[in-house]
């Protein structure tokens, strides 16, 4: 139902014992670390602060640049490379070349590819209704179709291609992972971190590598991209294996199953639906990898954003957006009703068998024609019509920028400027002006308040780390940045979330906006963004409230609806208002889902970062971006990577801890 | 049953879809006629031409006028690469990359691919003058035209105070991929001011345009050649000036950044092949007002990067010529 990148982390709510032996109350306990850092810092200020300029580097940051170079040098003798990487990279690239041959790109020969537009439209519209239902099938054709009216057929065939691709190769281990790692706790422990690893590392810190090891073009990228698609997929199959109940599979295994039986009879028919939720948040991911990967020379939409930023044409750049954002929207509905397909299915039987099986033949001959017309004639190959909605979408875009940036940058400034001078500044300095290990006790201590000892010991080791990546005072610039950002988001989240989850009709109107933000490339509203606050670490902050605030919402409105009608009419029969019924009754009784909400808000933000950097964030995004640009900064970049990573699962696990106690 | 007359209904209208489609056939059939024989016109020597194209639209120029030429006169298939600078070098010793057409400095990377690896090899200035500084906008070097010497910048340092810049003026500086010395310029200068990374060209370019035109008060590094100059004419700031070896340390540059000659660098392999666009790429110079009308064409006038090289070699076809000797 959502076209999210959801890591659904705290879908294994294990219980944690409920701790009751001391009696302080943590506010106030937060309260008293809170007093003794301001007294310290009023002591300590500037003192052990641990910053590093711009242009330097740490011996750890050397290393992994040499570490870099040696790879470099020696990649065509290296039989690593000679009988592994390149082997992988020759199996993607012959199937991403086959995929584009087939939809995008001249082939054998031809001009134009295999398969011309009225048989991609054809095959769409077919496929959508035999997996899902005849509305998803619409929608598909329809949106296709407006994919070719934009004028970027070519760019959008080469996007769905590589996103194919890229799906396709992260689900052959991802499934088989998932599965695995559903049925053996170990596993499960084993690779939890990898995927944590996998999904905060900010893409830009792999890309360079990649193409060292898998050279430039269309195979790195989707490497690229199957490395940040694959992690969600992985854990949606694991959750779903896991979320069988355990009285079916014993069931199956006193009938005489064995283990391999009951995992093909029993495990997964049972589970297919959640598997195939795992499938579509894969597509999500791969689809927010468009952009990034363009800087890779990855063919498609992507690149027409990246290029069209360069000469801050905001509209060509929506416009690609735009078509992004349609291609999630298809492909999210349409797997998502595939979805509910497999449920029913599974339940209902065979009611609509006799009917639907000639039905399906009909309709595959009906394909199976369009295509061959797309292969043979022009008409239906190339795409009719010089993109006109395209620049009627561009042109309303320029306009609707520009009277926004002539009108609102007064009040914006003053809003910036509040908030930074306000809130940010002072934030920040008392995290950078601050002694590191004071700093660091505080982020223990409130860890362990928050998420218990385990809690605890994960943030003193994450600590300890950031303080090893030598960016311990450029960590604590983004860390304000970053927390900033989340009370940002979780305001907006709540505001917003109440709101959809009391009124389904709200819901309704407002979901389809929230999953726009969330697949529109943050590229394309950079530039209005910078009209607006300039290039500054607020505009950072807007940004990543922007990419994040709809999954906390959503997650709120979850929330809210669930508590249970029984206990609101109760509420409301005793005479509570409106105001008391969200503060009183609903927003308390939903407060596993604001934590859950505060997680996912935050580890959001922090995938922003990187963009961060390009709008005058500075600190860790500036310098993974700078790694990125600049060889003798390799090593830097690929420390900030760290680092973030290191913050992101600080926070993951005591957010994560604070969760399962609350909701225990 | 209504879900029966639905799908009954999906299959009649897909099957009036088929006939009527079927009735349609006709027209030009794919691989018909000319589209599959022009654009190979020229001796088929050439091969295929692997041109990196590094993110800034002055590069777009270089290559797309590169392309066009290297395609219509000598018939090369020419493959082009969005890539980063530092990517791009990779891409000699794979072999995915033949030809970077406009290197800025980057000594590092001469010394690890071409003295080093040696998979790169020089192949000449582009013409293009690359001149880095400090600039304001028009309207505030017309307002107070004392700001474009150093030495009065401190005076007015409180004036280009932001959220960014901790109680001191800010200077803007851009994309991290860029040359810079602010930081040691600041200092030695002793100047009263904060370099601000605003982390993208994009950004700078922003700051600069929205600067010219709510005239605010903004110093940043730019360069030249650069499309944006022919929108906002930005206002170069005199440093001390350059001389050999004044930046030689990097924690005490004191003075100007140097003019760089833009320099074009060809894989090794690609120098040897005899392939006739090795020789397009080291003939090929031209002028900053060249690339600057080409850039604008693409940047401003929003042509595609091919119309606007074709535009600009039928104007010129006389410099072209001397490229193909």
């Amino acid at each position: 139902m959502t076209a999210v990148v959801e890591k659904p982390r705290a879908a294994d709510p294990a219980p944690a014992p409920v701790r009751r032996e001391r009696r302080i109350g943590r506010p106030l306990l937060v309260a008293v670390i809170l007093g003794v850092w301001l007294v310290l810092f009023a002591v300590l200020r500037g003192r052990h602060t641990l910053s590093l300029a711009a242009a330097d580097l740490t011996g750890l940051h050397r290393w992994f640049n040499d570490v870099n170079d040696a790879i470099g040098a020696d990649r065509d003798s290296n039989p690593l490379f000679l009988y592994f990487f390149n082997e992988i990279r020759l199996v993607v690239d012959t199937l991403v070349t086959f995929v584009q041959e087939l939809i995008s790109q001249p082939s054998a020969g031809r001009p134009l590819p295999q398969i011309g537009w009225l048989g991609v439209v054809g095959l769409a519209g077919y496929v959508s209704w035999a997996v899902g239902n005849w509305r998803v099938a619409l929608l598909a054709v329809a949106g296709f179709t407006f994919l070719g009216l934009q004028g970027l057929w070519q760019e959008s065939m080469d996007t769905l291609a590589l996103t194919l691709s890229a799906v396709l190769t992260a689900l052959l281990f991802a499934i088989p992972l998932g599965v695995w790692a559903g049925v053996s706790d170990r596993v499960d422990r084993i690779l939890k971190p990898f995927l944590d690893f996998m999904q905060t590392m900010p893409t830009f810190v792999y890309l360079a590598p990649l193409t060292l090891f898998f050279l430039i073009g269309p195979a790195s990228a989707t490497i690229a991209t199957v490395i940040y698609a694959a992690p969600p997929a992985i854990r949606i199959t694991a959750h779903a294996v896991r979320s069988v109940p355990e009285a079916t599979v014993e069931a199956a295994e006193s009938l005489g199953a064995t283990r391999r039986q009951a995992l093909l009879k029993v495990l997964l028919p049972l589970s297919r639906r959640t598997v195939i939720l795992g499938v579509n948040q894969s597509i999500m991911a791969a689809l927010a990898m468009v952009t990034i990967a363009a800087l890779i020379d990855a063919p498609g939409l992507g690149k027409t954003v990246v290029q069209a930023l360069q000469s801050l044409d905001v509209g060509t750049a929506f416009n690609a957006g735009l078509s992004i954002v349609v291609m999630a929207i298809v492909l999210d509905r349409v797997t998502t009703a595939a979805g509910v397909r497999a449920e029913a299915a599974r339940r209902s039987g065979s009611r609509f068998a006799a009917w639907r099986r000639p039905l399906l033949g009909a309709g595959a001959a009906i394909t199976l024609v369009l295509v061959y017309l797309s292969h043979t004639y022009v008409w239906a190959a190339e795409f009719p019509g010089e993109g006109g909605v395209g620049r009627s979408v561009a042109s309303a875009a320029d306009t609707a920028t520009l009277w926004v940036q002539d009108h609102l940058s007064g009040l914006t400034n003053t809003v910036r400027d509040t908030l930074t001078e306000g809130l940010l500044n002072p934030f920040q300095t008392l995290l950078t002006d601050s002694p590191w290990w004071l700093v660091g006790a505080v982020l223990v201590a409130l860890g362990t308040v928050f998420g218990g000892r385990r809690a605890g010991i994960t943030a003193a080791v994450c600590v300890g780390l950031l303080v090893g990546t030598g960016l311990w005072s450029d960590a604590m610039t983004t860390l304000a940045s970053t927390l900033v950002a989340t009370v940002l988001v979780m305001l907006l989240g709540v505001a917003l979330g109440v709101w959809m989850g009391r009124s389904a009709l709200v819901d309704r109107l407002i979901r389809p906006t929230l999953d726009a933000a969330q697949v529109m490339p943050p590229f394309v509203y950079l530039v209005p963004f910078l009209a607006l606050f300039g290039a500054t670490r607020f505009t950072a902050i807007v940004a990543a409230v922007v990419y994040a605030a709809p999954v906390a919402t959503k997650i709120v409105a979850d929330g809210v609806r669930q508590v249970p009608a029984a206990t609101v009419e109760a509420a409301t029969a005793a005479g509570c208002g409106t105001w008391q019924l969200i503060t009183k009754v609903q927003l308390p009784m939903a407060r596993g889902a604001l934590t859950l909400a505060t997680n996912q808000g935050l580890i959001y933000v922090l995938s922003m970062v990187v963009v961060g950097g390009l709008v005058g964030a500075g600190a860790l995004g500036y310098d993974v971006v700078a790694g990125f640009s600049q060889g003798q900064l390799y090593g830097k970049g690929l420390a900030a990577g760290l680092a973030i990573v290191l913050l992101g699962v600080m926070f993951d696990r005591i957010t994560q801890a604070a969760a399962r106690r609350t909701s225990a | 049953m209504a879900r029966q007359a639905e799908h009954l209904r999906a299959g009649a209208v897909g099957v009036a879809v088929l006939a009527l489609a079927l009735a349609g056939c006709g027209g030009a059939k794919v691989g018909d006629g000319s589209s599959g024989a022009d654009g190979s016109s020229g001796s088929g020597s050439c091969g295929t031409f692997n041109l990196a194209v590094n993110p800034w639209v002055g590069y777009e120029a270089d290559a797309a006028v590169v392309a066009y030429v290297a395609e219509h006169d000598l018939g090369c298939k020419v493959t082009q690469k969005d890539l980063k600078e530092e990517i791009a070098w990779q891409g000699f010793g794979t072999g995915e990359v033949d030809a970077i057409l406009e290197n800025w400095g980057h000594d590092d990377l001469k010394k690890k691919y071409v003295t080093g690896q040696k998979t790169a090899v020089e192949a000449g200035p582009t013409g293009n003058k690359g001149i880095i500084g400090w600039y304001v906008p028009p309207w505030l070097a017309k307002a107070h035209p004392d700001i474009t010497d150093w030495k009065n910048l401190n005076k007015y340092a409180a004036k280009f105070r932001t959220s960014e810049s901790g109680g001191k003026g800010q200077l803007l500086d851009g994309d991290p991929s860029y040359v810079t010395n602010d930081e040691a310029l600041v200092k030695n200068l002793k100047l009263d001011f904060k370099v601000v990374y605003a982390g993208s060209e994009t950004a700078l370019i922003q700051a600069f345009r929205k600067a010219e035109k709510n005239k605010e008060w903004v110093i940043g590094y730019f360069y030249e050649p650069q499309w944006f100059l022919s929108e906002v004419p930005l206002v170069k700031v005199e440093l001390p000036p350059y001389e050999e070896g004044c930046d030689a340390d990097a924690e005490k540059v004191a003075c100007d950044y140097p003019v760089y000659d833009l320099d074009k660098l060809v894989s090794a392999k690609f120098a040897t092949s005899g392939s006739p666009a090795y020789d397009l790429v080291k003939n090929f110079t031209w002028t900053n007002d060249d690339q600057n009308v080409v850039a604008k064409y693409i940047a401003v006038d929003k042509l595609t990067p091919e119309a606007a090289a074709k535009k600009w070699v039928e104007a010129n076809r006389a410099k072209v010529d001397a490229w193909l000797k």
